[in-house]
Parts: structure tokens; C-alpha cells; sequence
């Protein structure tokens, strides 16, 4: 039988979407439904129902759909007929902007986007300064489609790639494609796709297994969940893509369970699928099977590392396996698997239909293509972006980014989750990409950037970081598990100012061993934010150790709290604040803290009226 | 085909065909990598990375789960890797229950062993100050968890061997601990008592529950008299404890020790073997007959007793009623000693065996075998007795045990290896049945102690009718066996089960093999060796065997025979894991 012709099957999806009339996008990604854009959906419905004349259209349809990436201003709501888009709409403003807007053609001004620079309502989606820094690919339909409905992934394209590939039947032109476009592993270790899928379909004959790393676990990081719930389709094409390309018919996608709503879209998506024939037997009517199962992971960080996710799969304990030999000879259930990561494998159908070379014009040298990144901190645009490789750290905390928060100064960012390193204000004009960013102590891992302000204690960052790897750890090898509980123990003596000086050698050293001694990419990387701190804020640690202070004035046991008596007016207002009794004065003469019951949580400097409570 | 490749270890070239992992080549090179967590038997974990290299282009790897390729330049000894190999030990000393001096595995502990080697004698890490409650509810094992450093060994064994998982990891992070399955104690889950998971472990954490203070008082009590057995395997092992290689022959030289150490009377093991099989091939000819409760299976191991009486207790049926060697033994001395030796009293004698297995220790305190063996003794125990004795097993003059109950034939001494119940019981089956010896004495393939032989198919002509026999090591291959079973999927005759792998040679109870994987072959050639030199070959041989069915027993599964050695099983299924889950 011959390949199904897609784009026949495209036109009767085009007329259905027509027919739908006005669409207004409503973001239901996680950050939007916590925000309440369920509510703003079911108020749109509900008022839509009857609304009457609008302009131009005879009937306006609610459309959820994943991230639109400014989390910050969420709800987000774009009507793109109007072109117009809406932040921090709440469930008490959808009537106004259908009768203001909608009906009436007169914009709600209040809820447009205000440049901080010129002080403007910002109108258009691409002129928001968040969204006209980037350079949206993977992403590049994420918020724009519903991501639970099959016809308007196929409208904008969904299993073009699978098809083209399915037409010229060639699986080595797919596996060199790809590799021509220089497209490398998003997930951190930055291995070149193509080259893995090259080892794997070298092992010919046989079962072999296609794996979705979707177990996105650093702290901060929501790009692959963005993507998952945002735009599922693409990531199903990508791997039946991976699949055909290696000679595989099955696959799985291992993803947290603590991702339920990405978790409820895949499979929406699976099955939706399969019932059109993109998945499943016979895929287009050619002799291509591909069948994709979930597997809900438990919540343990290490599942993110492909030999532990291979054990998790196989059901047994997440721990890592010696490598080699490598999954690509030896995966999942011991037969030839590739894993790759949500978003690599996102990039793969767009990288099939417009071809090596626009995939290779992004990004650097060494790093093609884009890269998505949570930008999160004390930045004030926070959200989920995307930028050409090579961009540098100025362009996204200041540009897309909008700056620090509150006037506040830049210090610092933790790229690359537990696993990278800490950037400083000398790195701001570095062009980010793998080989940039390892240069630098730091790595992109999956693409968790944390902005840090003046106020941020650097050996605390460094400590809450160990404690999640010590946490995390699977407890396997030695260096990773006792080796990070000795890092943290000395970590939490230096926050709790007792340090010694001699600590911080011990600390290299030990960071040093863990580093090259451990066995997967979780403890070699583990020392990472410890080893870069130590490099660029060295001062820092010593200022704990040796001064006994914490520059940043985070570090509570090194802080205290006192009244000034000349500016204290008696007013009470503090003693009255304070959760445990520790301040004590007669009404209108000065107050003083009983030190020894102060637990520095700073209500009363807060609270004071006349500033006359200093922390040092 | 032997395809010879090279490497470079510490620049000599060296010749490699298929050895698992580089570890096995830098061995074969002559040099030495410490290693923890690394067992030639199990699946290589690469969890204690002390065997960590440098080689040139691919940096620091284990050794031992790293394939050996051509050309790979291997240093062992470099800053690196001993930089990472001293953090490794000093991070596990400083969490690690350090009572050396008064610790079981004392000069027996690789984690000692290395700390020694590596000079560490200043710890600058956290010491471990919280201390778990020892485990010693098992009747075999007693479990320190303080002790442990996760090398993941005794999980391995546990699930490798016999496909049980008894013992698994549990918590994350620095947290992480080997525990019994669901956190209970070790006396409340299917444990067989095999004593795998200690014979595999490298420091004190796992250690054999030890009962040499309570035989130390039954010999030195004026008014006790002490009878001593000793087990076939464990002759062609205790010799490494004194210098002497696997497979050397001791037992002449441990009657000796345990005479000069004060037991009253020594006696064989091997002797009850041969009891064995003139029972169990009567009772396989009987059921053969009848066509009843087959296949028959072996009933010597103690192991695998528990293990279907805890997860298939449907089918005890098919156990043979036969008692071990060890449990026909002491009730025929309580019995028959006061009879032949004067100041013997039922009431003054006390039985002691010494076993290559720690669930002997298990069986003797069974309700359906109470106060016939009074202690068992593990080949390790009594290595550290017959050394705390101040004698030294090598130097001595070998002498005979105590007649009527020490004489054996070559079939018994098998016994100890796997496939030797099974030659033996069919060298005599054969003769019951045609009245003619066996021609080809020796049944080599039922022979086999290595990894590959874990599971052995034999068909032997019984005059016209095949006997169809499976043999098999560890419990993880039983338990293929008795599902093909249930499925119908399989057929056979006769089961011969031990659960350690290779046999009791490579029992729980013995001493150190599991560096080494050729220990197993010595032992069990020693075995085979001495079966090919005895005067008899075959149980219905042994004259002590004849005299004992003349004078008491009369005949196989007579009466009395049934009274004394054999025994019933029960359905322990409940509260066992599978009831659980």
C-alpha cells in the first residue's frame, strides 16, 4: 500500500480550524493553571457561549495550550487575529476583554504588557522585549496550539518530518542528516545525536529500544515539562523518527511522575496517534511499527542518568550501571537502546523537514541550533526561553531577562542545575555553549538557569546544592555517597560559622576525588557548584571562616540583630513582632534584643517604622 | 577459538583472550588492583571504585567492569588513581564501625586488608557516631549493619544465586542501607540460610553466627562426651586455613586435631552419605515403581528444604523423606554408640557436626530433628578453633576416625560437590535394580561445579530403562527447574538440588572462595580424587553401611530405618514473601 499523502489529509484539519472561528489561547501551562487559567478558560466558555456579533467572526473557540514561557506575567492570554497578547489575566477580567475587545474592537490596556524601559503598552506578542530576544524553534509552537488535540498539531505541521522520512525510506540519510546538522544532546552531556544513533543502528538485527529521558529533576528547570505538555506530537514524531532511523519499534518515554499533566497530554497524544495512524502499526500505511509506552518514574533525581533510567525501567532500584558498555550496545533490557532527552529529540523533525543546514545556521561553532533555558531567580522576566547556542548570559538576564529584580545588583547564575556551576559578572559577555560553559566550571545540563542577586550567600548556594546531591544520591558508589555527605557536613559548618581555614582545602580535595572518582554523571558533576564557588568566590568562603561574617547577610548563625537606641522610639512595634519574646523595653524608651532568643528571622527590622534595627 | 590480542599494563605488554574485564588481565599480568566490591561470580557493580585505573585516552575506569580491548595503555598505580583509592578508604573507615580488634572478620576483612596497604592511619572525615542495632535474629547469620559499606556483594549473591533477594538496598543518598526485604529482621523473611551473602562479604557486616564458645564448654565439661562428624566437603577445604591448597585431602589430619582438642569420638559423615543413598535409592525405586511423587527430589540440602517449604509447598510431596547426611548421622550415634562404647549414655552425649553451611545450623534446630545434632560448626568455625587451639593442622600426623561409623565409600565423598548425590544414589540404584556394579563408575556429566554448569541434563541406562536425571546449583536455576515443571514443560526422574553454587564445596559455611573462581574446581577434583583412590566406589559397599542393616536396621526403609532417618516436611508458605505480595 502506498504512503498515505499528508497534506490531502491536512486540508479537511485546515477548514475544521477555520471553523472554529475566533481562537483565543489561553496558557494551561503548570505556572498558568496554579495561577488559575482554568478558571479564565471556563469564564471565557461560559461567556463566549452567547456573546453574539463579534468583529469579524461568527463564534470565538477556547483553545488551552501549553507554556508561552513568560511565567512571570501568567495567566497569559493571545488572540492571534487580534494580535494581542494579555498577562496576569485573571478570571474577573475575561469579560472585560470580550466586550472591550472582542466585541468592540477597544483593547484592555491595563492588562497589555508595559515595557520597563519606555513605559509603553506592548501590543504585539513578538514585541514584548521577552519574546524579541528569542529565537523560538523547539518551542516554536508551544502555546500556540491546543496541546490536546491532534488536528492542530497537524495543522502547524506535526508528523511532516516522520512522513518525509517514511517516504524516502532511507534510514541512513535520516542518521546522517542529523548528524550533519550538529545537533548535540540537550540534557547535559552534549554527545552528538547522530553519532549516537550511528553506534546504536550499528547493532542490526534484533530488538532494539528508542528511550525519552523526560525525568527532568533539577531544581528550577521546566523546559522538557514545557515541551511535554505544550506540544506533545512533536515530541512523539521525534522519536518515531529516532526509531525508524535505528531500526526500533518500540519506546518509551520516562518521565516524573510528578509531572501529571505532561504525563496525561503524552498519552492523550499516544493515543490520539495511534487512532490516526502516525503511531502504531503500519504508520502511514508504510511497514514502519513504532509503538511508544510511558513509564512513570518515582521521583529520584538519578533516574535522570540513562543507565539508572534503564534500571528504573527494567524495574529494578534507579541505580546507575558501569559504563561501558554503553547503552547504545547494551540498553534497556540489554539490547541496543538510544536515549535521548525531550528536547533533543524535539528538535529532530524540524532538523528532517528544513534540513541540516538551517539547523546548523543557529548557535556556534562547536554548539548548532538553539537551546531552551528556565530562567528563573531574581530576574525580573522569569520563564521559559529559548536563544540560539552562543547567546550570551548578558543578553538573556538583561534583555529577554529584564534585568534584576528590584534594582538590585547581578552576582551570580547556577546554569546546569546541581550538576553546573556558578557564572559570575565576568562571564556575562561569554557566548554560551558546551565547550564555552565546561571551560568555565559550569555546564549547560539540561538548561536550568538560576539568576542570583547581591543578597544571595554564595556558600549557602554551594551548600543547598550539595544537600540535594547528597540526598539524591543512589548510594552506589563511594565517593558519591560518602564523599557529598562530607562535603555538605563541611559545607553546613562553614554557613553555621564554623569553619575552619583548613576545611577549605579538605573541601577542594574531597570535591577533587568525587569528581573523578564517582561512577555516573551524578557524582562527577556533583562537586561542580562547590569546585566553581570555591574558584570565583573565594572571598566569600574565607569571609565565613576567617571573619566570622556573611557578606550577603544570609547566613543567620554569623548575623545579629541590634537596636539602635539613639534612633529606637519605643513604639513597641517590634517587641510586638517578634515570634519568640526575645525583645524587651518600656513603651517610649529604647528596646534592646536578648541575644540569646533572637532567632534572627528579622520580623523586627521589618516591622520597625524608624529603621533603628541593623542586621550585622 | 582463541583469538590472542595485547594490552599494556604498566608498559608490559600482556596477552588477553576472554577474560570478562580488564581486572582479570592486570591479575593475569601479575599486578594487583584492591577491590571491594568486585566477585568473579556475580555481576560486575563497580560501586567501591578502589579498582579504579588511568588508561591513556579514556581516563579513569574500573577495572573490573571495563572490557579489555586491544592497545588500551593501563596504568595501576598512578597519583590519580591512588588519590581517588585513598579517599575511597578513608571515606568508608570514617562511616565504618571501627572495632577491628574485637570484630569476627578480623584478619579476614578486605576493607582491614586495605587500610593496612594504604597506610590510613589518620581519619580527617565525619566518624560515624549513630549506631544501628545488630540483626542476630537468624539462626545462621548475624547482620551488622554498622559494618557495612554497600558494596552490594550479599544483594548480588542473594538474587543472583537464588533468585530471592532476601537482603536489597533501601533509602537514598548517605542513607542508603543493605537491609532484609521490607526492613525486617533477618529471622523474619525467606532467608534459607545458604550464609551465600556473608561467604561473599568483604567486611564484618555479614559474618556466620558463631558456636565455637558453646562446643569449647561441651569438651572441656568433664561430665559431657563429645561425638564429632565431619562433612565430605569439608576435607578438601580446611587445608587453606593452614597453608595447604584447595582440594589437599585433611581429613586424616582433622581427626587428629579434633582428638587433641578433646572430643571423645570422631566419626564421618561420609559414612551417613552412604546411609543416604541406600535409602533414597531404595525410596527412588519404590516411587518409580508406583510411579508416585515424581520426579524425586534430593532432600541433602538444607537450603533448598526451606526454600520449598516456603514458596512451593505444594509440591513437598516430591522431596525425598530422606534425612541429611548430618541428620541420620547423630540419631544413629545417640542411638548406637552407648551400645558400642562404654561410659556412653544417651543422656551424656552430645553431637557436634562440622558442615561447609551455615543452614546446617538451621536444620539441626528443625522441631522434626530436635536434640539429634547438638551444634554445628562451619569449616570457618572450625579453622578459628583448631587455630585458637594452638595446633597446627599441617604439621600434625593424619589418623582413621572412630569405627563403626567412619568408613565410606567414593560415592559419599562426592556427595559434597554438585552432581554427587545424584552419581552416587544412581551407582547404587543401578545395582538394586540389575543386582550387577554399575560398569562406568564415573557419571562425568554429571560432574561440574563452574557457572556453566549450574544446570546438568543426564540420562543414565538402568537396564532398558532411561533414568532421566536433572541436576542443579543455587536456587535461582531450581527455581526454573520447578516451574518448567509446573508447566509441564519438563520431565525427568530424579532433582538433585544444592543450593550453593557448585555445591557444598563452595558452601556458605566454608572458607574464603569468592576472590578466586577456580577454588570451586580444586576442591572438587580434590573430592573426585579421593572417590577414584577409596577401596569402595559404591555405598552398598561400605562394610560398616552392611553391617549396620544386619545388625539394627535389617533393610532400606525398613521400620526402623524410617524411624530414625527419615522425616516429614511442612508448609511454611504463610507469611513468606509470595504470601506477602
Amino acid at each position: 500500500m502506498a504512503i498515505i499523502d499528508i497534506n490531502k489529509e491536512k486540508e479537511n484539519i485546515k477548514a475544521a480550524i477555520k471553523a472554529q472561528g475566533l481562537r483565543v489561547l489561553v496558557c494551561s501551562g503548570t505556572g498558568c493553571i496554579a495561577n488559575g487559567a482554568s478558571n479564565v478558560i471556563k469564564k471565557f466558555e461560559e461567556l463566549g457561549a452567547n456573546v453574539g456579533n463579534l468583529t469579524n467572526h461568527d463564534k470565538m473557540t477556547v483553545i488551552p495550550t501549553g507554556c508561552h514561557g513568560f511565567c512571570e506575567k501568567g495567566v497569559l492570554v493571545v488572540i492571534p487575529d487580534l494580535d494581542v497578547t494579555y498577562t496576569n489575566v485573571k478570571e474577573s477580567d475575561v469579560e472585560e476583554i470580550i466586550e472591550s475587545h472582542i466585541k468592540s474592537g477597544k483593547p484592555v490596556e491595563r492588562l497589555l504588557y508595559v515595557d520597563p524601559k519606555t513605559k509603553k503598552h506592548v501590543f504585539k506578542n513578538e514585541e514584548i522585549d521577552f519574546y524579541a530576544k528569542q529565537t523560538r524553534t523547539s518551542l516554536e509552537h508551544c502555546g500556540r496550539i491546543n496541546a490536546e488535540s491532534l488536528e492542530d498539531a497537524l495543522n502547524v505541521g506535526a508528523y511532516e518530518g516522520l512522513h518525509k522520512v517514511l517516504m524516502k525510506n532511507d534510514p541512513d540519510w535520516v542518521i546522517n542528516e542529523i548528524e550533519a546538522s550538529g545537533l548535540r544532546g540537550r540534557g547535559g552531556g552534549g554527545f552528538p545525536t547522530g553519532r549516537k544513533w550511528k553506534f546504536a543502528a550499528a547493532n542490526k538485527g534484533g530488538k532494539s529500544y528508542v528511550i525519552c529521558n523526560g525525568d527532568e529533576g533539577d531544581p528550577g528547570a521546566f523546559m522538557d515539562r514545557s515541551l511535554m505538555e505544550g506540544d506533545p506530537h512533536r515530541l512523539l514524531e521525534g522519536m518515531a523518527i529516532a526509531g525508524f532511523a535505528i531500526g526500533s519499534d518500540e519506546a518509551y518515554i520516562y518521565i516524573r511522575a510528578e509531572y501529571p499533566l505532561a504525563i496525561k497530554r503524552l498519552r492523550r497524544a499516544i493515543a490520539d496517534a495511534e487512532a490516526a495512524g502516525f503511531l502504531g502499526k503500519n504508520i502511514m500505511n508504510s511497514d514502519f511499527n513504532f509503538t511508544i509506552h510511558i513509564k512513570e518514574g518515582a521521583g529520584a533525581f538519578v533516574c535522570g542518568e540513562e543507565t539508572a533510567l534503564i534500571a528504573s525501567i527494567e524495574g529494578e532500584r534507579g541505580m546507575p550501571r558501569p559504563k561501558p558498555p554503553f547503552p547504545a550496545n547494551q540498553g534497556l533490557f540489554g539490547r541496543p537502546t538510544i536515549i535521548n532527552n525531550v528536547e533533543t529529540l524535539a528538535n529532530v523533525p524540524s532538523i528532517i523537514i528544513k534540513g541540516a543546514s538551517w539547523f546548523s545556521s543557529f548557535g556556534t561553532e562547536t554548539s548548532k541550533g538553539t537551546k531552551t533555558f528556565a530562567l528563573t531567580g531574581e530576574v525580573n522576566n522569569t520563564g521559559l526561553i529559548e536563544v540560539p547556542m552562543g547567546t550570551t548570559l548578558r543578553e538573556i538576564v538583561f534583555d529577554i531577562g529584564g534585568g534584576i529584580r528590584n534594582g538590585k545588583k547581578f552576582k551570580a547564575v547556577q546554569i546546569g542545575g546541581p550538576s553546573g556551576g556558578c557564572l559570575t559578572e565576568e562571564h556575562l559577555d561569554l557566548p554560551m555553549d558546551y565547550d564555552n560553559l565546561i571551560k568555565a566550571g559550569a555546564m549547560v545540563g539540561s538548561g536550568g538557569l538560576v539568576v542570583m542577586n547581591e543578597d544571595t550567600c554564595i556558600v549557602e548556594v554551594a551548600r543547598f546544592f550539595m544537600n540535594f546531591t547528597q540526598h539524591e544520591s543512589c548510594g552506589k558508589c563511594v565517593p558519591c555517597r560518602e564523599g557529598t555527605k562530607n562535603m555538605l557536613k563541611i559545607l553546613e559548618k562553614i554557613v553555621k560559622g564554623q569553619g575552619e581555614m583548613s576545611d577549605l582545602d579538605k573541601l577542594e580535595e574531597l570535591a577533587l576525588a568525587v569528581k573523578d572518582g564517582s561512577l555516573c554523571g551524578l557524582g562527577k558533576t556533583a562537586p561542580n557548584p562547590v569546585l566553581s564557588t570555591l574558584k570565583y568566590f573565594r572571598d566569600e568562603y574565607i569571609a565565613h571562616i576567617r571573619d566570622k561574617k556573611c557578606p550577603a547577610g544570609v547566613c543567620k548563625a554569623m548575623k545579629t540583630i541590634v537596636i539602635n537606641e539613639e534612633k529606637c522610639k519605643g513604639c513597641t512595634k517590634c517587641a510586638r513582632n517578634c515570634p519568640v519574646g526575645a525583645i524587651v523595653g518600656e513603651v517610649k524608651q529604647a528596646h534592646h534584643i536578648d541575644q540569646n532568643k533572637c532567632i534572627k528571622c528579622g520580623n523586627c527590622v521589618n516591622a520597625c517604622p524608624f529603621k533603628a534595627i541593623e542586621q550585622k | 577459538m582463541s583469538d590472542k590480542k595485547t594490552l599494556f599494563i604498566n608498559g608490559k605488554e600482556v596477552e588477553f583472550t576472554n577474560e570478562p574485564n580488564l581486572l582479570e588481565v592486570i591479575k593475569k599480568a601479575g599486578f594487583s588492583v584492591p577491590t571491594l566490591c568486585y566477585r568473579p561470580d556475580l555481576t560486575q557493580f563497580g560501586a567501591c571504585r578502589l579498582c579504579v585505573v588511568e588508561i591513556d585516552g579514556r581516563g579513569i575506569q574500573s577495572s573490573c567492569t571495563m572490557p579489555p580491548e586491544a592497545g588500551l595503555r593501563v596504568k595501576t598505580n598512578t597519583m590519580r588513581v591512588r588519590r581517588i583509592r585513598k579517599t575511597v578508604l578513608e571515606l568508608l573507615l570514617a562511616n565504618h564501625n571501627r572495632e577491628c580488634t574485637t570484630c569476627e572478620k578480623s584478619g579476614n576483612c578486605d576493607l582491614q586488608k586495605y587500610a593496612n596497604e594504604y597506610g590510613i592511619t589518620d581519619l580527617k572525615y565525619i566518624q560515624r557516631k549513630e549506631m544501628l542495632p545488630i540483626d542476630d535474629s537468624n539462626p545462621s547469620i548475624v547482620r551488622d549493619p554498622n559494618k557495612c559499606i554497600l558494596c552490594g556483594a550479599c544483594v548480588r549473591a542473594c538474587s543472583e544465586f537464588q533468585g530471592h533477594s532476601v537482603l536489597g538496598f533501601a533509602n537514598r543518598g548517605s542513607k542508603t542501607q543493605v537491609q532484609p526485604f521490607a526492613g525486617r529482621e533477618l529471622s523474619s523473611v525467606d532467608c534459607v540460610y545458604c550464609g551465600q551473602c556473608q561467604a561473599v562479604c568483604p567486611t564484618g557486616a555479614l559474618t556466620i553466627k558463631s558456636e565455637i564458645d558453646k562446643v569449647w564448654d561441651m569438651v572441656n565439661d568433664e561430665k559431657v562426651k563429645t561425638l564429632v562428624q565431619i562433612a565430605p566437603s569439608v576435607r578438601v577445604a580446611l587445608g587453606e586455613a593452614f597453608g595447604l591448597k584447595p582440594g589437599d585431602n585433611v581429613i586424616g589430619l582433622l581427626n587428629t586435631a579434633l582428638k587433641q582438642i578433646g572430643f571423645d569420638l570422631v566419626f564421618d559423615t561420609n559414612f551417613s552419605a552412604d546411609l543416604t543413598i541406600m535409602e533414597e535409592a531404595q525410596e527412588f525405586l519404590g516411587r518409580l515403581k508406583e510411579g508416585k511423587n515424581l520426579p524425586l527430589f534430593t532432600s541433602c540440602c538444607p537450603a533448598w528444604i526451606r526454600y520449598m517449604e516456603t514458596q512451593h509447598p505444594d509440591m513437598l510431596n516430591h522431596l525425598s523423606t530422606c534425612k541429611s547426611p548430618q541428620g541420620m548421622l547423630s540419631p544413629v550415634l545417640k542411638e548406637l554408640v552407648p551400645q558400642y562404647f562404654e561410659g556412653f549414655t544417651k543422656d551424656n552425649i552430645k553431637v557436634i557436626s562440622i558442615m561447609p553451611c551455615t543452614a546446617k545450623k538451621a536444620e539441626a534446630a528443625r522441631q522434626e530433628l530436635k536434640d539429634e545434632t547438638d551444634v554445628v560448626l562451619t569449616t570457618y568455625e572450625i579453622a578459628k578453633m583448631i587455630k585458637s587451639a594452638g595446633i597446627d593442622l599441617s604439621e600434625l600426623e593424619p589418623s582413621e576416625g572412630d569405627s563403626p561409623f567412619e568408613q565410606y565409600s567414593g560415592a559419599a565423598t562426592i556427595f559434597g560437590a554438585s552432581g554427587g548425590v545424584a552419581e552416587a544414589a544412581l551407582r547404587t540404584a543401578y545395582y538394586m535394580v540389575t543386582n550387577e556394579p554399575l560398569k562406568d563408575v564415573d557419571i562425568v556429566q554429571m560432574r561440574g561445579v563452574d557457572k556453566n554448569s549450574r544446570q546438568k541434563d543426564v540420562e543414565v541406562d538402568v537396564k532398558g530403562t532411561k533414568v532421566k536425571v536433572r541436576i542443579v546449583s543455587t536456587l535461582k536455576e531450581a527455581e526454573k527447574t520447578l516451574q518448567q515443571l509446573k508447566n509441564g514443560e519438563t520431565d525427568f526422574h530424579i532433582l538433585e538440588v544444592m543450593a550453593c553454587p557448585g555445591g557444598c564445596i563452595n558452601g556458605g559455611g566454608q572458607l574464603r572462595s569468592c576472590d578466586d573462581i577456580s577454588i570451586k574446581e580444586k576442591r572438587a577434583n580434590g573430592l573426585y580424587k579421593e572417590d577414584r583412590e577409596l577401596p569402595h566406589r559404591m555405598s552398598y559397599e561400605n562394610p560398616e553401611i552392611k553391617k549396620l542393616y544386619d545388625e539394627f536396621l535389617k533393610e532400606p526403609n525398613s521400620h526402623k530405618a524410617h524411624e530414625l532417618l527419615h522425616t516429614h516436611y511442612s508448609d511454611k508458605f504463610k507469611n513468606s514473601y509470595k504470601d506477602l505480595v
